[in-house]
């Protein structure tokens, strides 16, 4: 089911170098903001408006650093991230996606931690909420930082990588004792 | 054009993610707990076919250098970083993964996406307070990389040609992706047993 490391890996390393040859690096935790903006100035209209020189901005500091794309979610990367959902739907579709109880509950989630769902759920938000928080402090994430950082040899996709595995692999060898 | 290339580019991307067992927690929590590590290889070899084709690419004139982004270093790329990998591991989802394993049907991703936005909304919040501490500041000169890269003025750890250690840096992940064994923990034992 799973392609062999060495198709995968030559896969995904292509992936990056095409996208970085038409149009610039992959990074996806910034489309989280881009479409917090899009709701909120959807609730309250002024929140992102057009300052003084044309070009939109906001009174939040953080959108008004992406006010130009919040202002037009219709642009290359907002594009990207819906189209990497559809791919993976798509990919998923074909071999028969995830069935049963796994739509729920991971098989590893499950041997170590039992059937409960909402146990699950309440995990799966708390740590949506600190990766995604996590991933803007740092700027990028394992997209942004590790993959595309990484490969440019930029010295902050190493300190971002260092830091991820520092914490992950003594949490996950910590969480998941019994093999699924 | 470039919303055609993102609906292309994206989607393979999605697609490859899902393929190679990015998209299922399972195969992510059993990597990071050092028992399976077909997906690490993966990443590695990605990371270091993507960095030879990059570099080999601007050397032949075929990748335009303008096209490179390098994000600055400070340490709250560190600390975020290390935050990140806790919630890594405590889901099985980064990100991307787990905007993919939402569209494949996992319903626990979709509310890790839920509980992401309010992350997202919460760091906007307090993005202000978190500047006055200085954890945003550059360090290291900001947007370092390895190399000397020619029509970018990234300050250089070597004083070597970007292209070549780009090169060099991605062999480096191919051979690492080539020796780290698949099981370090041994077959397919419950390893619980031996401590």
């Amino acid at each position: 089911m799973t392609l062999d490391w060495k198709i995968g890996g030559l896969a995904l390393g292509f992936v990056f170098f095409i996208a970085m040859m038409l149009v610039k690096p992959i990074g996806v935790s910034t489309q989280f903001v881009i479409l917090d903006g899009v709701v909120a100035d959807a609730v309250a209209s002024a929140t992102i408006y057009d300052g003084a020189d044309g070009k939109p901005t906001s009174d939040i500091a953080y959108f008004a650093k992406y006010a130009k794309n919040i202002a037009n979610p219709v642009n290359y990367s907002f594009i990207f991230v819906l189209a990497m959902a559809l791919g993976a739907f798509l990919s998923s579709y074909l071999r028969k996606g995830v069935q049963g109880a796994e739509r729920s509950i991971p098989a590893l989630w499950q041997a170590n931690f039992g059937p409960r769902v909402a146990k699950r759920f309440a995990v799966a938000f708390i740590g949506g909420f600190i990766v995604i928080f996590a991933a803007r402090l740092a700027g990028g994430c394992t997209s942004g930082h590790m993959m595309s950082g990484m490969s440019q040899t930029a010295i902050s996709g190493f300190l971002f990588a260092a830091g991820a595995f520092a914490t992950a692999v003594p949490t996950a060898l910590w969480l998941y004792k019994n093999e699924e | 054009m470039e919303i055609l290339l993102a609906l292309v580019i994206g989607a393979a991307f999605g697609a490859v993610l899902d393929r190679i067992g990015a998209t299922n927690p399972s195969v992510l929590g059993n990597m990071l707990a050092l028992r399976a590590l077909g997906l690490m290889k993966t990443i590695l070899l990605g990371i270091g076919v993507a960095a030879v084709l990059i570099f080999g690419g601007q050397m032949l004139g075929l990748v335009d250098v303008a096209h490179m982004s390098v994000k600055a270093a400070y340490w709250g790329v560190l600390l975020g970083g290390m935050m990140l990998g806790f919630g890594w591991a405590l889901t099985g989802f980064c990100p991307g993964t787990g905007v993919c394993a939402a569209a494949s049907g996992r319903r626990d991703a979709m509310v890790y996406i839920l509980g992401g936005l309010v992350g997202a909304a919460a760091y906007t919040a307090v993005y202000s307070a978190v500047k006055a501490t200085g954890l945003l500041n550059n360090i290291w000169g900001g947007k370092l990389v390895i190399g000397q890269i020619a029509g970018q003025d990234y300050p250089a750890l070597l004083p070597v040609s970007g292209d070549v250690a780009g090169i060099v840096m991605g062999l480096v992940f191919v051979a690492i992706a080539f020796v780290l064994p698949e099981r370090p923990r041994g077959g397919q034992a419950v390893p619980v047993a031996a401590e």
